[in-house]
């Protein structure tokens, strides 16, 4: 079991980091992972600069998704809005560091679709979960 | 008699690879398939494919957390991806599992049909389409209040092109249904001019591509169709499963067609949002070992290459011409070898299509009689029914042989 799930992700799926919506915010956006269920609602507040200042999530589902929510949470505090629509999936995938098999892959993949469909609508989404897959 | 030329592969291996043809017809008569155009034989590698899913990983698809149903979400989308690259789509996305042409035709109709199509449009179908591509439309012109109508044929069996843009040009046309292989007479359509002048009137374009997609490269891009759709069962994969291509704007636009599990993003007891592409168009559990065994037979296809099997399609079927051209009192339809598809529909003076078909048999020739699914083609013809004989990559010029023996038979016993 511990091999699978990593105690730091045990630790994010209880105690969810930046856990509870912000009102007011400057971003809000909610996805579902329709194969199983999970919901991640995702609020921010940015500053003048476009810098993210405060993250605020709600959601439940799996442990994959809700760590990896709270984690890419952590990573969003302070970084330009425009940056944190450039984070590579890989870098999510390899945050939360087991080996993710094709249905979970989603699972963990849900925060980071939230952030970008919020941010740049569902096509640029779709278009960063299908890259480097068609050559497969 | 001619020289026959060589395959261009290794014939008895590709024999070898299907079991069925292995066996007597009946008792000392070898089997001599012709019936490909209904449905194709398969090889060991599409058979043992099923086998090993059954056997090894069989699990539903996408929901399961467990190692096997990750084992048979993977094959099953892994396949997505190789039809992606064999009909070159921009997306795997666009790529809809249906169970074969006809669904994917009647997908269309529901969905894109319905929501875009007003009373009075006109849905622009051929004479030459099989029921496939009329009654869907038939259907839901009664329903909707559009109209269907149809291009006709010329003389030689092509499409007459002048009445096609007259009927752009003079008629509210939305739509333009087409098959790009007849199934009967074997025309292969201009497609992409026909695209292309769809498009020019407004019009977008469904190819019905049930006899193209087995025998040529297809690149869906090139042709710029707006939908694409066509049967494993008839390309060496099993039955029960098929292709729908749509393009990427039309296909989010389109209401979802059936309800039920993996169609949709959200449920409630008050409404439902949909799932991504292409699992919009996917309620239910879908057919996995047939899709799983339609990759074993692409794979096969591509690895003999497209290029080279229609190659040698079109030179079976001018010897089949020629040789038929030698009996008397046999009518082929249908255009030069040429503009044709492995399909001869033909009728022997004096004898009825049924009767033909039944002698054949004896001589372990499997051909088709009736009307091929598509009467009006037949009243066109001014024919109640024809025989078919359809070649694909497995067949021989011996077997052209032993059908034009056959056939001389025949006329003798119903002399
Ligand atoms: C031209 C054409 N369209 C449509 C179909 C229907 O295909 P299916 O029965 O696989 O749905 C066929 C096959 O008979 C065909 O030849």
């Amino acid at each position: 079991m511990h091999d699978l799930y990593r105690e730091i992700i045990l630790d994010h799926a209880e105690n969810g980091r930046n856990w509870g919506l912000l009102e007011p915010n400057d971003f809000d956006h909610e996805e579902h992972n329709p194969l199983c269920g999970d919901t991640l609602h995702l609020t921010l507040r940015i500053d003048d600069e476009g810098i993210i200042r405060e993250v605020g999530w709600d959601g439940s589902g799996c442990a994959i998704s809700q760590a990896s929510a709270s984690m890419l949470g952590e990573r969003l505090v302070g970084m330009p809005l425009k940056d944190a629509m450039q984070i590579d999936k890989q870098e999510v995938l390899d945050e939360i560091g087991i080996p993710l098999t094709i249905n979970r892959v989603k699972c963990a993949l849900l925060a980071l679709k939230v952030l970008v469909v919020g941010g740049m609508g569902k096509r640029e989404w779709e278009r960063i979960e299908d890259e480097e897959e068609d050559d497969s | 008699m001619i020289d026959h030329p060589d395959y261009g592969y290794d014939i008895a291996a590709v024999r070898a690879d299907f079991p069925i043809l292995r066996q007597n017809h009946h008792d000392n008569v070898p089997l001599i398939y012709l019936d490909n155009a209904a449905s194709s034989q398969k090889p060991l590698q599409v058979i043992e494919s099923i086998e090993q899913y059954y056997k090894g990983y069989n699990a539903n698809v996408h929901r399961g957390i467990h190692k096997l149903s990750e084992e048979a979400t993977s094959a099953y989308e892994g396949v997505r991806k190789k039809i992606r690259k064999f009909i070159n789509a921009g997306s795997r996305r666009e790529v809809i599992y249906t169970r074969g042409t006809t669904e994917g035709i009647n997908l269309v109709a529901n969905t894109w049909g319905r929501e875009f199509l007003k009373p009075g449009d006109v849905i622009l179908s051929t004479v030459m389409e099989h029921h496939a591509n009329i009654v869907p439309w038939q259907i839901l012109s009664a329903q909707i209040g559009t109209k269907v109508m149809y291009v006709p044929i010329l003389p030689n069996g092509t499409l007459d092109m002048d009445a096609y843009e007259r009927l752009l040009r003079d008629e509210p046309v939305k739509l333009v249904a087409v098959a790009h292989v007849s199934n009967v007479l074997g025309t292969v359509n201009p497609v992409e001019d026909m695209v292309k002048k769809a498009h020019e009137a407004g019009a977008k374009i469904l190819i019905d591509a049930a006899q193209s997609a087995p025998h040529m490269p297809l690149d869906v891009q090139a042709i710029d169709a707006d939908f694409l759709t066509f049967s494993s069962h008839k390309m060496i994969g099993p039955t029960g499963i098929g292709v729908l291509y749509g393009k990427r704007d039309l296909l989010e636009e389109m209401p979802p067609w059936m309800g039920g599990g993996d169609m949709i993003s959200t449920v409630t007891l008050q409404g439902s949002t949909w799932n991504d592409l292409p699992y919009k168009f996917e309620a239910g559990t879908p057919s996995i070992a047939e899709a799983i065994g339609f990759g074993a037979a692409i794979d096969y296809l591509s690895n003999l290459g497209m290029e080279t099997i229609h190659a040698q399609e079109q030179r079976i079927t001018a010897y089949l011409l020629e040789r038929m051209s030698e009996v008397p009192g046999i009518t082929v339809f249908g255009p030069e070898a040429d503009q044709k598809g492995a399909v001869a529909a033909f009728v022997v003076d004096g004898a009825h299509a049924h009767d033909v078909a039944q002698l054949l048999d004896a001589e372990g020739v499997a051909v088709r009689a009736g009307h091929h699914c598509a009467m009006p083609l037949h009243t066109e013809l001014g024919v109640s029914a024809t025989s078919r004989a359809s070649f694909y990559l497995y067949n021989t010029y011996d077997e052209v042989d032993i059908l034009i023996e056959a056939l001389y038979k025949v006329q003798k016993t119903l002399r």
